[in-house]
């Protein structure tokens, strides 16, 4: 079943045009890899489809209803959940308070009920601690729960993230370059911990990321963008033979053959 | 269970009620003392700091905890002090009218004119606060510091209440002296308790979560613009409650009692205090109620004495008394020093 389908969406900013007609389709339960060289529009569609810009044309569907247009709270509150490319956690707040914060829309009680702590205020409360701290427990993340956020190691900053989106309950959750910046063991765990969202959380992703090793290794399926265009789409073997995709990342025809791909800076 | 649940519910209300007992009777006590034994110069000084601690910790929620910047709150006090000090006065025959003329009459007509004070205050906070907290940073403070003025400028114009010479009631004698230190204290003490209730509820973690990074907070389903405009109209609430107590600890309001320079006090005693810290904005409120009153001798080298003190404290502790801890947090720091660090 398509979960997230986006119909040919076009995107410019003035002169330039970042997203040109593109298309994809999205199943429920796939890890859909979103990949290209800098500036090919990832960043852009991420945007789109969370809510920060508004599609000049073309539709985003999202489990059967047109999401686009939509303010990225109400978009979240759909259930699409996504992380940061420049990491953006609440800083200043614990790890457990960064992820409790994104309970904030299933809050039942109210501002009255905080102000005067009634029970059902204290019950939702612990609610929150309590899915809050098994998140961290899945992240790996139990032994920080008190620290501030800012304090955290780079890579563990990542991973937090990725629990606060998962605070949202979401359907579908967008990895904007989560491996940015982990050494390999970290990249590693992190494959682990994105299959864990697929197959134990029944959770769908859709990964932006440049790191090779990850991207193949989980992905079901993957969609080749550059210049705002789509050039490819299949299964990572399809992909990584795909002609164009060989003369986007390695450009064409140089004769350069030796040359090692360029996976880590593209 | 149900049943035992309910037990559970009474006993824990049970023991609110004590607690808030023991708060009145305590409040009430000190009052008594201070009255009896201070002079009324030193009795005026510990009232402004309570209304004081009432601007900060509310001003604290939106410029501290919400990172909204407004310097404009002068204004929502003026529409609090105005509306409790014109609906006291005519309240007033009205419910004695009810009870009977005594303290008992008088002490509902002022915590009505109170609320009523908080409600318009609030109101002008909600109106104030959709358009404008669009805006961020320097255009917010902006924006605010004039709507402050306008304010202000209009209650200046405003023949029905007394336009610049002030409003001071129906009786020739001027407003009734309502506050005193039970009522100063007694709203301040909910006041603050509520408002702490808030800051440490999902509430106020999601406004900590906007004023950290907007665009993820948003990304988190956060209802980003609703919430800021709630903080802002909880906050010019506030400063009505308190504009209503320093209404009626005067014979008189005047326009000019809340100037710019009115905004201005309350945003340093929140810089002073901490920004973002609830204990901080209490001794900030305390702080400069004592200083501006302390050396209102020196004349016309008190403002210039003042500044320099702001800078001094800016240079020595840029992030204010307490930075962004509470009072709990500070006292274990200072009780077991380092112990976080080895571990």
């Amino acid at each position: 079943m398509s979960l997230l389908a986006l119909e040919r969406v076009n995107k410019r900013f003035g002169g330039l045009r970042a997203l040109g007609d593109v298309s994809f389709v999205l199943e429920s339960g796939q890890i859909f890899g979103l990949i290209g060289p800098n500036g090919a529009g990832k960043t852009t569609l991420f945007n789109v489809v969370t809510g920060v810009y508004r599609p000049d044309t073309g539709r985003v569907v999202f489990d059967g209803e047109d999401i686009s247009g939509l303010r990225p709270a109400a978009v979240a509150a759909r259930g699409i959940a996504r992380t940061f490319q420049n990491i953006r956690l609440f800083r200043s707040l614990t790890v457990e308070e960064n992820v409790m914060v994104a309970g904030h829309h299933m809050q039942q009680a109210s501002l009255i009920g905080a102000v005067f702590r009634t029970q059902s205020h204290a019950k939702d409360e612990l609610a929150l601690r309590t899915r809050a701290h098994e998140l961290l427990q899945i992240m790996g993340l139990s032994a920080f729960a008190g620290d501030v956020a800012g304090s955290l190691p780079y890579g563990s900053q990542r991973r937090l993230e990725i629990a606060r989106a998962l605070m949202l309950k979401p359907k579908l959750i967008l990895l904007d370059e989560p491996a940015a910046g982990m050494n390999s063991q970290e990249a590693d765990e992190l494959k682990r911990q994105i299959r864990f969202l697929r197959d134990e959380l029944k959770l769908s992703v859709l990964l932006v990321e440049h790191n090779m090793s990850v991207v193949m290794g989980v992905c079901d399926r993957i969609h080749v963008v550059d210049h705002g265009e789509t050039i490819a789409e299949g299964t990572p073997e399809e992909v990584r033979r795909h002609p164009r995709v060989l003369a986007a990342y390695l450009g064409k025809e140089s004769g350069e053959s030796g040359r090692p791909a360029r996976s880590s800076e593209a | 269970m149900s049943s035992a649940s309910a037990q559970v519910s009474t006993v824990r209300w049970l023991k609110r009620a004590a607690f808030a007992v023991l708060v009145v009777a305590v409040i009430y006590g000190l009052g008594a003392l201070l009255e009896s034994t201070a002079i009324e110069y030193v009795q005026r000084i510990v009232l402004l700091a309570g209304i004081n601690v009432i601007l900060a910790v509310g001003l604290n929620l939106i410029n501290g905890t919400t990172g909204q910047f407004s310097i404009g709150h002068a204004g929502f006090m003026a529409v609090g002090a105005y509306a409790a000090a014109f609906f006291g006065t005519k309240l007033h025959p009205w419910l004695i009218g009810l009870l009977g003329a005594g303290a008992c009459a008088d002490a509902l007509t002022f915590n009505l004119a109170l609320c009523i004070g908080a409600l318009f205050a609030g109101a002008a906070g909600l109106v104030v606060g959709i358009p404008t907290l669009r805006l961020r940073g320097d255009y917010l403070a902006v924006v605010t510091l004039g709507f402050g003025e306008i304010i202000r400028i209009v209650f200046n114009n405003a023949r029905a209440l007394g336009a610049a010479t002030g409003y001071s009631g129906d009786d020739p004698a001027g407003l009734p002296a309502y506050t005193n230190f039970f009522w100063v204290y007694l709203w301040a003490t909910l006041l603050v308790t509520g408002l702490a209730h808030l800051t440490f509820s999902q509430t106020g973690r999601s406004l900590t979560a906007i004023r950290e990074d907007e665009i993820a907070a948003e990304a988190m389903a956060i209802p980003t613009t609703r919430l800021k405009v709630l903080a802002f109209t909880v906050s010019a609430a506030t400063a009505g409650v308190a504009g209503g107590l320093f209404a009626h600890m005067q014979s008189g309001i005047r326009p000019e009692d809340f100037k710019f320079e009115k905004s201005i006090d309350m945003v340093v005693m929140i810089i002073v205090g901490g920004l973002g810290s609830i204990s901080g904005a209490v001794v900030g409120g305390i702080f400069v109620a004592v200083t501006l009153e302390v050396m209102r001798d020196l004349s016309q080298y008190r403002l210039v004495l003042y500044a320099l003190l702001l800078i001094i404290i800016m240079l020595v502790r840029p992030q204010g008394l307490f930075g962004a801890r509470e009072l709990p947090s500070v006292l274990r720091r200072l009780r077991g020093p380092r112990t976080k660090e080895s571990s």
